[in-house]
């Protein structure tokens, strides 16, 4: 094993969340010996081409699927099942229909908690999300059904129904795919918000690039499009994290900052490293630029 | 552009007026074919029993509805009612627990589903009619054995219709559960089980149907009275006077139950009845 960059390769020296080794295979390689660490506080965006194992990646740490080999840790511990330690927010379904806006808020505490508990401690849960709904700005619209409410306010509703349990790490699958993109905009600017506001760690995929630069502190990119000491054979091989950039943000957030020139420049490389297929950059050669970056590479991968 | 045209075609809008027209029409006319039938075949034979006409009909119901039975002392048509109307509720609501709880857990947990799909499914192809022998057999000719003719009947088309409706529901609500601190329990019981609650009405609306069919089987072999034995009493004595008003009774006890489980659909689930 050959390790480059600033981080461990021996476990011993656990970042806040923790991959080494990660591989993941269904019919084919999706994920190839994934190699990450992200400290607390990070707005880490992950961005590449479709069917590169964003997903795949995120569902790895969400813990609905277990990888081939490999070690996931957060703070420490070893990934398990999903649980509280790591919240959720999809593209959609997150939100149950047959209850309330507010009583979807709530679960965080009510399913916990056991029928008898709930009923003394009701009015102190109804108080807790009613604040959680009022930081998403949704007072007032608790008495409501998810199916009465508009797209972007459903997922202010699914991110304060994650909020309330505290998660130590906020995972979203594209929560703002599905939305049109004035919502969008208006969604990603309440994100930011928020993110400073809770000092959140947020994991978070998506597959538009100008969405992971305005909100990340942070922007992995995953692809398969790459070559190592395997050789040319490219279909044996899954995706790997080949672009890893620390982003600078500005005190304000204003969505003028998409047509800033280092802004547009990034857009261009990214794009050719990580989506090109006729760009294959060598493993060697990756920008792993952020600090918290590190790589293990088998002697096959690193051609030596 | 202005669309005058209130019944033809694919842009008809039937005014409400127009609506209920339409919707008397095919009974009125029906009516009106027995009317014309029975009226005709009065004319040519006064003893005629097979198309009795409205008078001597509201006369049986007269009856059967209104005088006491002479060797009973009871009011018959209620008495059947009451009598079929327990044991359809009974066998119906035994159905529902069983088949929501089978349907549900075949749904949630994998290991359960392994066990017990493929047997329930081969169990649902057996036409309860065709054993209704073993059921009378095993479980006496009393009540018992008629509940259980609508138990089996019903509950592996219930159970099969819960266990889809649990298949369809996104994964994704399970998994936001669990990272919600839910445990296995809550998550079938509190998260699952009320979502499927408004499905399991509709299911029960559904087999309603089926389920007065082996009711009235298993009365018309073996009982001492309901509404299917009643029918099948006097089809003996070609009582089309006394079978037309019974057939009609259980038709319209049958619409009843219906609209009032749609309307606790529509009152009780919103969410659910908005959502269609």
């Amino acid at each position: 094993m050959q390790t480059t960059n600033n981080g461990s390769a021996n476990g011993s020296n656990f970042r806040f969340l923790h991959l080494e080794d990660v591989y993941k295979s269904y019919d084919r390689v999706i994920l190839d010996d994934i190699d990450l660490s992200v400290s607390k506080g990070e707005f880490c965006t992950v961005v590449g081409p479709s069917g590169c194992g964003k997903s795949t990646l995120l569902r790895l740490i969400l813990g609905v699927e277990s990888p081939d080999s490999g070690t996931l840790h957060l703070r420490g511990n070893e990934i398990g099942y999903p649980s509280p330690s790591r919240g959720i927010v999809f593209q959609r379904y997150s939100l149950y229909p047959h209850l309330t806006v507010l009583e979807n808020v709530m679960l965080g505490r009510t399913l916990p908690t056991s029928f008898f508990e709930r009923r003394s401690k009701k009015k102190e849960f109804i108080e807790e999300a009613e604040y959680y709904l009022k930081r998403v700005r949704l007072e007032g619209q608790g008495d409501k059904y998810p199916h009465e409410l508009s797209g972007g306010m459903q997922q202010r509703v699914a991110i304060a129904q994650s909020l309330l349990t505290s998660p130590d790490i906020l995972l979203m699958d594209e929560p703002f795919g599905a939305l049109d993109p004035d919502t969008r905009e208006e969604m990603q600017l309440f994100l930011l918000e928020l993110w400073d506001d809770q000092k959140m760690t947020v994991f978070f995929v998506t597959h538009d690039l100008e969405e992971a630069f305005f909100l990340g502190t942070r922007v992995l990119v995953l692809s398969q499009y790459y070559t190592d000491g395997r050789g040319d054979n490219h279909e044996k091989r899954g995706a790997k994290i080949v672009g890893d950039y620390p982003l600078e943000k500005a005190g304000i957030y204003s969505t003028k900052i998409k047509n800033n020139p280092d802004f547009i420049q990034l857009t261009e490389e990214i794009r050719s490293v990580g989506f090109d297929p006729k760009i294959r950059q060598h493993v060697n050669e990756f920008n792993l630029k952020h600090p918290d970056s590190f790589r293990t590479l088998t002697q096959e991968e690193a051609g030596s | 552009m202005k669309n005058h045209n209130q019944v033809w075609g694919l842009h008809a809008q039937p005014s409400k007026k127009t609506n209920i027209i339409l919707l008397l029409m095919p009974f009125v006319l029906l009516l009106a074919v027995y009317l014309t039938a029975s009226h005709l075949r009065q004319q040519e034979n006064q003893h005629d029993k097979l198309l009795p006409s409205a008078t001597q009909i509201v006369d049986a119901v007269d009856r059967v509805a209104f005088t006491e039975d002479r060797r009973t002392g009871k009011f018959l048509l209620w008495s059947d009612t009451l009598s079929s109307l327990i044991r359809l509720v009974i066998g119906m609501a035994a159905a529902a627990l069983v088949g929501l709880l089978l349907g549900l857990n075949m749904g949630v947990y994998p290991g359960f589903r392994s066990l017990s799909l493929s047997f329930i499914t081969f169990f649902s192809m057996i036409p309860p009619l065709a054993i209704l022998p073993i059921i009378f057999i095993s479980f006496g000719v009393d009540e018992f054995a008629k509940i259980m003719l609508i138990f089996i009947g019903i509950f592996p088309m219930i159970s099969r219709d819960i266990y889809l409706a649990v298949r369809k529901l996104p994964r994704e609500q399970i998994t936001k559960a669990l990272t919600l601190g839910a445990s296995s329990f809550a998550v079938t019981y509190r998260i699952i089980l009320p979502q499927i609650l408004p499905r399991l009405i509709d299911a029960i609306r559904l087999s309603l149907g089926a389920a007065w069919l082996f009711l009235i089987a298993s009365e018309a072999i073996a009982a001492m009275d309901g509404l299917g034995y009643r029918i099948f009493l006097v089809r003996r004595y070609l009582a089309m006077d006394v079978i037309i008003p019974y057939v009609l009774w259980i038709t319209l006890l049958g619409f009843l139950f219906d609209l009032i489980l749609r309307t606790i659909i529509n009152k009780r689930f919103t969410w659910y009845a908005d959502n269609k």
